[in-house]
């Protein structure tokens, strides 16, 4: 078995959105290198509980990194220093005996802080509901070849959709900007037949909620691509600036006769 | 709090327009930074012309005030006006967006990707603003200019950099000028949609090789005459 070893962690700890927060010093002793970091956190909160402490609160939900919940960030890196990892996968051998480890939470105007390292990311499912799906009507289905997709198209979709709304990229962006969420969740329509028929609506509608959220504006530093812990790439902001260049080049306002002949 | 908390912005919000979203003042900045840095290299370029000696440099300057019955400079002196005014516009408010969207910072942030030249556009660019209104007062009404002579546009050049001080403050601004190009001429493209694997290389290395270029042989002009090279 792996020797087992201690660390400090500082962690921010808030009671709830109205009281100010601060960081607070907890040993983690006896941490195995096997444990995830939320396994840590769990044995540093059973420890808490016991002394009758408030636990730390933070969210998390598969522990396998497929929910995007469990956003923090270790040490200056949200979801920590390893690339393409969430912190539910991240492992305690990736620190050492010793090592200092501060806790923080998303920090961006959009997303207040809830309690402790918990924040409330409604803004994302908002600039979702804004405009991050198709209108398409149900069915019997069609057969799956009806509709040709470029093997390229279907990738780079697939790619993008991997995003799992984490918001570590916000968390990243010295500017809190959410543009590579929101370009993740506009590219894997734009790039597919099913999302064509909203997609100008769309990069408008989202960008516009984006923006009435209070999130910062992308100046390329980079950040948010190396934070993602599933790789969405920077190459679809590009994409959702071209479609929003497009889309306010062509916009027209809606019309009460519209189609009417 | 945002004021969006519980809402969807939907149609009204959309209708805010293009100047007023965010991607739509990245597109201005990128498009206005452009105009300026075209004109900063054909400046470059055209003031080479300094190594021909007086007779060519002043030709020069001649030609850029004759061009067009004298319309041309005024033409290309309301499009850098306008350019310039709008970037400074688009930085100014996007900064102060920026700013807000994370008003508690964190404790620990590590940097992995971005660049000193990332994080100091703002500053840089603040440098260059001051640095283009002295340029202006300097060479180009003699305002501030000690033997400032309206016919001789060489040798105000010449007497204008053999002060120390003078000479070392454009130096200041010709590097504060490379960091502004080290991001910005990459960052432009990317503002403006234009990513594509295969030629992402190439954009950065497009953004280092012209700032090496501008930067490199405008730092030449003030050494040139502080070293006595031209006289
Ligand atoms: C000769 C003068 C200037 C040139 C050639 C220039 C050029 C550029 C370019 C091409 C960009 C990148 C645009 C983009 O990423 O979309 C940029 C960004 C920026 N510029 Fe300038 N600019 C100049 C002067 C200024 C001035 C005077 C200011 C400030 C008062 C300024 C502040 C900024 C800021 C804050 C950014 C955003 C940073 C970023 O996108 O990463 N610039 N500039
Ligand atoms: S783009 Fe990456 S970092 Fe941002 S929300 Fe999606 S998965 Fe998380
Ligand atoms: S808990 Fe689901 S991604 Fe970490």
């Amino acid at each position: 078995m792996a020797k087992h070893f201690n660390l400090t962690l500082h962690v921010w700890r808030q009671k709830n959105a109205k009281c100010d927060g601060k960081f607070v010093e907890y040993p983690a002793e006896n941490i195995s290198p096997d444990m995830s970091f939320l396994e840590m956190l769990d044995v540093v909160n059973e420890g808490l509980i016991r002394k009758g402490e408030e636990p730390i609160a933070f969210d998390h939900d598969c522990r396998e990194g497929i929910c995007g919940t469990c956003g923090m960030v270790v040490n200056g890196r949200p979801h920590g220093p390893k690339e393409r990892t969430t912190t539910c996968q991240l492992h305690m051998r990736s620190f050492k005996d010793g090592d200092n480890i501060t806790l923080e939470p998303w920090r961006a105007e959009a997303f207040p802080v809830l309690k402790d390292l918990m924040v409330d990311r409604g803004a994302f499912d908002r600039i979702i509901a804004a405009g991050g799906f198709i209108s398409a009507p149900t069915g019997s289905p069609q057969d799956a070849n009806a509709l040709p997709i470029p093997k390229e198209n279907a990738d780079l979709a697939m790619d993008a959709a991997a995003c799992i709304g984490c918001a570590a990229c916000v968390a990243a962006c010295p500017n809190a900007s959410a543009m590579l969420f929101v370009s993740a969740k506009i590219s894997q329509l734009a790039l597919l037949p099913q999302g064509q028929p909203e997609r100008y609506l769309r990069v408008r509608d989202m960008i516009a909620q984006m923006d009435a959220e209070e999130f910062g504006t992308c100046t390329n530093h980079g950040e948010c691509e190396t934070a993602c812990p599933k790789g969405i790439k920077m190459e679809n902001i590009a994409r959702m600036n071209r479609d929003f260049i497009k889309a306010s080049l062509t916009y027209r306002p809606a019309t009460i006769g519209g189609g009417a002949g | 709090m945002s004021v969006a908390e519980q809402s969807i912005a939907g149609a009204e919000a959309r209708g805010h327009g293009f100047l007023a979203s965010s991607v739509g003042r990245k597109v201005i900045m990128a498009a206005t930074g452009i105009v300026l840095f075209g004109f900063v290299t054909v400046h470059m370029i055209g003031n080479t012309q300094a190594y021909l000696g007086a007779e060519g440099f002043n030709g020069y300057a001649k030609f850029l005030h004759t061009m067009l019955h004298g319309a041309g400079i005024w033409i290309f002196r309301a499009v850098l006006i306008s350019a310039a005014g709008l970037h400074v516009w688009a930085a100014t408010t996007l900064t102060m967006d920026n700013l807000a969207a994370r008003p508690v910072g964190y404790r620990a942030q590590q940097n992995v990707a971005s660049t000193w030249a990332s994080r100091t556009m703002r500053w840089s660019g603040v440098i260059l603003a001051a640095f283009i209104v002295y340029h202006l007062l300097h060479l180009t009404t003699g305002t501030v200019h000690p033997n400032f002579d309206h016919t001789n546009p060489y040798a105000n050049f010449v007497s204008g950099f053999k002060v120390p001080a003078v000479a070392g403050f454009y130096i200041v601004a010709q590097l504060c000028l490379g960091l502004h190009m080290w991001h910005g001429v990459w960052s432009f493209s990317q503002s403006l949609g234009l990513s594509h694997p295969r030629y992402d290389g190439l954009r950065r290395g497009f953004a280092y090789g012209l700032t090496f270029l501008v930067v490199g042989v405008n730092i030449t002009y003030p050494i040139a005459v502080l070293t006595g090279f031209i006289h």
